[in-house]
């Protein structure tokens, strides 16, 4: 088990399945993407993308009846490196990851606190989990955390109940929770959906300087592409548990490959665009997990699938360099060969409108 | 960037969409929720949701209300619906026979002859919707309450509705679980044009949905207002989506409009600095875009004891010693453009460009 040097944690062709009596939620179907240390990654698509279980795979806590089928998440810790698959999800190590050297920040704060304990007495309970520090050293780092990100009056603060705070602040407690372990990564599932755009703007902003101040790396998970846009260095799109299209900011919003990528830019509506025109759309909807198509999962909503092979023949991640990876036939010369006019349908703009 | 996209964005039909006279005149507009307290239930304080709202909504017009959670902007429209009382102030509207009504003071029962012309759209397509009902008797119901007493005149009637609305009329007699949630958006929509209303109040329509559904949703509405002269009072708080789908946009803060303008004079050049704040917190979908910007800081105002003078205040960059105690009138600044701040006239802030 290798991972290069440039890479944190390496979640290669991950799969996370939810058998029930109806049938099985493929809900992550072979996922495979790097995180590099400092840098942030952003994973977005829409409800039932797989973005959410991802997270929860890599922390071990996907929910029954879900369970990892395959693949493996590498972690490089200080001892070497481990597949996270491999752990009992109950046992001591991925106990120390978890919440260790991976922190989490979920989307809704009021339901990730205790509501019957101070938010204080929860934060130093994950400090003393992770570090061994007595009772006054641990309040004072609390104490610290909350300046840290930027709650004022922290003293105090650490007596009130999650009820008591705002929906700014118990964001930031959520985070200053996360950040007692001193992770390495922290994954931050939809950090900011439930809060206003200023809030939002704030939390943002705060995430920026703590990974500036502490080094960390950052997993974004959001369904919005103008946070990503913002946040992220690196960007995984997801469709239907499969990553469609990763690769760096810049080439995911400016030079997008797959479909789906181009199709989801298009048809956001920016404050920068013309009013009042019809926006381009993407026909259908996402399908029902129990109804999942074959071949490409975005065949048939593609206006550029090819018949006879994007609706046959899952496709292959391509590697087109530059650290951009497109899964689509669109880009496999093989399964393309059928009309030469290759270039003419290759699907192009985004961002760039 | 070589080829042409195939489906760039065209121009929405514009069938010259007439924006005509005033059908709702809000004045003064206010809704205070008492808070009760100890032993006795007694009132000790009032929450003031909506403080003082003045603006009307024109024949055919798009009015967007924006703000934050707790801002008011939910409640002013439903003071508008009569879903809650308002505590004072006026609702005049322009009924279909031409007369003019003062809303805020007619019984529920004089409102009822009424309540086809204002209809609503909901945000969540899930909950508001009945299981229970096929679409037909969803879309149905208001044209049976309303003397289409005939169930093969509503059948034809919803028939025409589901087109309107881009569903297939086969679908009528499924239940809503059988839609996705674009659409029973749908069907929702289709309900609220049964009684062709003069007003529809659509409360936050598209932020239950996908990004990809988003966009169908608000072609539909645009397209249906090129084409039945519909007018919509907008609530929302994306202003990406605002952007797009407004005329003209009315901001809210702690419970007071603050700014009210055409669209375009609104984004490009705003006059309160809350609205520059929150046209600049918007994430711009273009990593090059990035800016190193300060957020606003601080927290929105307790509705239930907010600041002297201007509400905005604590967290303005602008504030000057007049605005922690003299609170700002809504003043009309320039014909079309309304404003709450004691330095309007001075300030020149920064929007948002087009790209």
């Amino acid at each position: 088990m290798t991972i290069p040097d440039d890479v944190l944690i390496s979640v290669r062709d991950l799969q996370t399945h939810f058998v029930s009596d109806e049938g099985t939620t493929r809900a992550v179907d072979g996922a495979s993407f790097d995180v590099r240390p400092g840098k942030t990654l952003g994973i977005v698509g829409e409800t039932g993308c797989g973005k959410s279980v991802t997270a929860r795979s890599i922390l071990r806590i996907v929910e029954r009846p879900g369970r990892i089928v395959g693949g493996e998440i590498l972690l490089r810790r200080a001892k070497g490196v481990v597949d996270l698959v491999d752990l009992d999800p109950d046992g001591r190590e991925i106990r120390q990851i978890r919440g260790g050297e991976i922190g989490l920040v979920f989307q809704e704060p009021m339901t990730s606190f205790s509501p019957v304990h101070t938010v204080g007495d929860q934060v130093i309970e994950a400090i003393r989990l992770h570090k061994k520090l007595d009772a006054a050293k641990a309040r004072a780092r609390a104490i610290e955390l909350f300046g840290m990100v930027g709650i004022n009056r922290a003293a105090g603060r650490l007596g009130e109940y999650s009820w008591q705070m705002s929906g700014g602040i118990r964001q930031r407690a959520m985070i200053a929770m996360a950040l007692a372990g001193g992770p390495r990564l922290l994954i931050a599932d939809e950090p900011t959906t439930a809060l206003d755009v200023t809030t939002q703007a704030q939390i943002l902003d705060l995430l920026r300087r703590l990974q500036r101040e502490t080094g960390m790396a950052i997993m974004l998970i959001t369904h919005d592409l103008g946070v990503i846009a913002e946040m992220a260095d690196d960007v995984v799109v997801m469709y239907l548990g499969r990553v469609v299209e990763q690769g760096p900011v810049d080439k995911i919003f400016h030079e997008p490959k797959h479909p789906y990528t181009s199709a989801l830019l298009r048809s956001i509506p920016g404050v920068q665009n013309q009013a009042r025109v019809m926006l381009p759309t993407i026909a259908g909807s996402i399908p029902h997990p129990f109804a999942r198509p074959a071949g490409c999962p975005f065949h048939p909503r593609c206006t550029e699938a090819i018949k006879g092979v994007s609706d046959v023949v899952v496709p292959e991640q391509i590697d087109l360099g530059g650290r951009h990876v497109v899964a689509c036939h669109l880009y496999d010369a093989e399964a393309a060969r059928e009309p030469a006019a290759g270039a003419a349908r290759e699907p192009t703009a985004g961002a760039a409108r | 960037m070589t080829t042409v996209v195939p489906t760039a964005p065209t121009p929405a039909p514009q069938r010259e969409r007439v924006i005509g006279e005033a059908i709702l005149d809000v004045r003064r507009l206010t809704k205070f929720f008492p808070i009760r307290g100890g032993l006795l239930r007694r009132v000790t304080g009032q929450v003031r949701a909506v403080d003082d709202v003045t603006f009307s909504i024109r024949q055919g017009e798009t009015l967007a209300l924006v703000g934050e959670s707790g801002c008011g902007k939910t409640t002013t429209s439903r003071c508008i619906l009569r879903a809650i009382d308002p505590t004072s102030g006026e609702l005049l509207f322009r009924t279909k026979s031409g007369g003019t009504v003062d809303l805020a003071k007619l019984s529920q029962r004089q409102l009822r002859p009424l309540r086809p012309q204002l209809q609503m759209i909901f945000q969540d397509p899930f909950s508001s919707l009945n299981p229970r009902m096929t679409v037909l008797d969803i879309s149905g119901e208001p044209l049976l309450i309303n003397g289409m007493r005939k169930r093969k005149d509503r059948i034809d009637r919803v028939e025409h509705l589901m087109q309107l609305v881009r569903l297939r009329p086969e679908y009528m007699r499924r239940f809503p679980h059988a839609f996705s949630g674009g659409q029973r958006q749908r069907v929702g929509i289709a309900r609220a044009l049964a009684l062709n209303p003069r007003l529809i109040v659509a409360d936050e329509p598209v932020s239950a949905l996908d990004t990809s559904v988003q966009a169908q949703t608000l072609n539909l509405l645009l397209e249906l207002q090129n084409t039945l002269g519909l007018t919509y009072l907008f609530v929302a708080h994306n202003l990406g989506v605002v952007k797009h789908i407004s005329d003209r946009v009315a901001v809210m803060y702690v419970g007071q409009m603050v700014e009210l303008a055409e669209r375009d004079a609104l984004f490009s050049s705003p006059k309160h600095p809350y609205t520059a704040a929150l046209l600049a917190s918007v994430p711009k979908p273009d990593p090059r875009l990035r800016q190193q910007r300060t957020p606003l800081p601080g927290e929105v105002a307790n509705p239930a004891d907010p600041p002297k003078g201007c509400y905005f205040h604590p967290r303005c960059a602008f504030a000057v010693e007049r605005c922690k105690v003299e609170r700002p009138a809504w003043e009309q600044l320039e014909p079309g453009r309304w404003v709450r701040c004691h330095r309007a006239k001075e300030l020149t802030l920064p929007g948002i460009s087009a790209a």
